[in-house]
């Protein structure tokens, strides 16, 4: 079974390009283009020279022996969460601003969650010189205010979503809305592997490189490229389709997709969308989606800013309804504490969205041989008045 | 023969209303359609909310946003509009958002259209490539004629390629924006207008996008058959209740 993106821009019966007419003209450009350009030379020389050089990749593969201990199995983290800007978003975000460079484009604009993918789409236009306009939920401001101000002192403008949830989910509208208004000079950065054919599969293909290096670095390690299971937690899933990608292919690697239960799955309050989701359109893709009897959308929850989406990436859709993937929910309550016992046992603080990947270990047992590889997809930094609020520390 | 393509068959510029079913109040739905068609409004979109319109702007937003907390959905509005036609007799047509019609099934939705006496559909998120893959037999089986928009943007290829598969009218996008942004038309507006009346096409067009009283509806007229005010609409209903239609139509023609 094919479980890359087809030709059509599907993958199984998910993905397609639901756009209105007003965005055909820029996501047609984008998709007549986007191979062509990224097989370039000349673009491949610039994009690995700027994942050494700048975000400092590889990134390592570490062997975490306590907490291997503790769950009797061989535990290795790819660490993300070392890349400057302190998450994975940042290999997305270069390697969509060369190709706007290419395509001419004078204005960029990104929708956040976390903060994590506006810090990275910042970064990269004071990298470039390029206008960059950032759209963020009223509510993540208010709980991300570290990356607003990191995003504020990068030159970006933060533009608060004020519509629906004003989260995640809404951030994207109103990004998706300043296309429409601006159909030439501007470029959308999708930070997640969402939105229309060829965002799923552009995205995929810049994190990819999470799972390229993962095979060397376990063959040096190990002396085998495969490990038993990759496990990565997903909203709308880029790190999780980066971590999987060389992985999708080969049948002995299990693939773990952990999603955020908020307060529980049944709580109605809660993002996990392989469980709550149907089959439905949102921001351009055909994928499973929270969503009313009525085709409403619902508002996701999550403790987690990067996780409160309230569909998933067409690549996990079709690899929950084909049963490729594996998919756990966790909630809040065990995301924060498998993130205080990665704190405690490696000396690793995870984001929050990180820490849900990690409550898995509490939910599957794996055998004292397996390898089990776990995104560790960025640093705790930014969560640190959320954790010390939880734990009143 | 279908009400749309009769109705482009007569000798006047079309004049289209969009409101928000639903919007202000639950049960306005009805009324606001017989008063519209009393006061000489030639055609209606009747707008099914939905919770992430993204291809609007502010005030249809707010509205969609309104009724839905009003209680509207899919099944109550067929159920408002079960009687429609034995009071209205001008081409009716819903327009929304793909998400919900593919909850309610696209044929069951299509089949309670042609029950009610629904002439065609606009769904802003469901590209013509999918529509004529997919869709387009069932579409055809009810007798349900789907609109297409263009704007400023669409290749002149892809405009004759929507203008085969199209078989009411063309949706001409003013500008490149969402719902409600503009007011009033420039000279860059104007010559797109007349590039695409130029092209000959087979379907007549209708503009919508910043048209929001009689001026821009003339300016807009004078190049298409008809043009589509909403935003404007929306916000005279939002201001004055659905009590003062003949006002707002009265002031366009």
């Amino acid at each position: 079974m094919n479980f890359n993106v087809n030709e059509k821009g599907y993958y199984g019966e998910f993905g397609g390009a639901y756009i209105p007419e007003m965005l055909y003209p820029n996501v047609e450009e984008l998709r007549e283009n986007y191979l062509k350009i990224t097989s370039e030379p000349d673009f491949k020389a610039e994009f690995d020279q700027l994942l050494k050089d700048y975000v400092g990749r590889p990134s390592p593969l570490y062997f975490a022996k306590r907490l291997s201990e503790k769950y009797n199995t061989k535990i290795y983290l790819k660490r993300e969460d070392l890349n400057h800007t302190g998450a994975h978003k940042v290999n997305n975000t270069i390697g969509q601003i060369l190709v706007a460079k290419r395509l001419g484009k004078k204005r960029i604009i990104a929708e956040t969650g976390a903060g994590q993918h506006g810090v990275a789409t910042a970064t990269v236009c004071a990298l470039m010189g390029l206008e960059c306009i950032v759209y963020m939920g009223e509510i993540d401001i208010a709980r991300q205010a570290p990356n607003v101000a990191r995003m504020k002192m990068l030159g970006a403008e933060v533009r608060p979503a004020l519509s629906g949830s004003r989260t995640l989910k809404d951030a994207t509208n109103e990004a998706i809305r300043d296309w429409i208004n601006n159909p030439v000079d501007t470029h959308y950065i999708i930070g997640s592997a969402i939105g229309p054919h060829p965002y799923p599969d552009m995205v995929t293909r810049f994190q990819s490189v999470i799972s390229e290096e993962i095979k060397w670095q376990l063959k040096e390690k190990e002396g085998r490229e495969n490990p038993d299971y990759v496990v990565a937690c997903i909203g709308g899933g880029s790190n999780a389709a980066g971590t999987y990608y060389h992985f999708l292919h080969e049948p002995e690697v299990g693939i773990i997709a952990v999603e955020a239960a908020g307060k529980g799955v049944d709580s109605g309050f809660s993002a996990a969308t392989s469980k709550l989701g149907k089959v439905g359109v949102i921001h351009g893709c055909k994928t499973l989606l929270m969503q009313t009897p009525d085709g409403q959308i619902t508002e996701p929850y999550s403790i987690s800013a990067g996780l409160d989406y309230p569909g998933v990436g067409p690549m996990h859709a079709h690899l929950a309804q084909t049963g490729r993937g594996e998919f756990f929910s966790v909630t809040d309550d065990d995301a924060m504490n498998a993130g205080l016992q990665l704190t405690k046992l490696e000396g690793i603080i995870p984001a929050i969205e990180s820490a849900h990947a990690f409550a898995v270990l509490d939910q599957k047992k794996f055998k004292p041989t397996d390898i089990v590889v776990i995104s560790l997809s960025g640093r705790g930094d930014k969560d640190l008045d959320n954790y010390i609020d939880y734990f009143k520390l | 023969m279908n009400r749309i393509t009769q109705k482009l068959q007569e000798d006047k510029k079309i004049l289209s209303i969009y409101f928000s079913a639903g919007y202000p109040n639950l049960n306005d739905t009805v009324q606001i359609i017989q008063d519209l068609e009393k006061n000489g409004v030639d055609l209606i979109e009747i707008g099914l909310p939905f919770s992430d319109p993204l291809a609007d702007g502010p005030t249809i937003q707010a509205s969609s946003t309104q009724a839905l907390k009003n209680g509207m959905t899919t099944q109550i509005l067929f159920d408002q509009l079960k009687n429609i036609r034995e009071s209205v007799k001008i081409p009716l047509i819903i327009m929304g958002y793909f998400n919900p019609m593919l909850q309610y099934g696209v044929e069951a939705f299509c089949k309670k259209c042609a029950e009610i006496g629904i002439d065609g559909l606009i769904i802003p998120d469901l590209p013509v490539d999918v529509y004529a893959d997919e869709y387009k037999a069932i579409f055809q089986k009810y007798g349900l004629i789907n609109v297409f928009l263009i704007t400023p943007q669409t290749s002149d290829e892809r405009i004759r390629f929507i203008d085969s598969v199209s078989n009411g009218f063309i949706y001409m996008v003013s500008s490149a924006s969402v719902t409600g942004s503009q007011s009033g038309f420039g000279n860059t507006q104007e010559s797109y207008f007349e590039r695409i009346s130029n092209m000959n096409l087979k379907n007549p067009q209708i503009i919508g996008f910043g048209i929001s009283n009689k001026e821009t509806f003339n300016q807009a007229t004078k190049f298409a058959k008809g043009a589509i005010i909403g935003s404007a609409f929306i916000k005279h209903l939002s201001e004055k209740g659905s009590g003062k239609i003949e006002e707002f139509v009265g002031e366009i023609r």
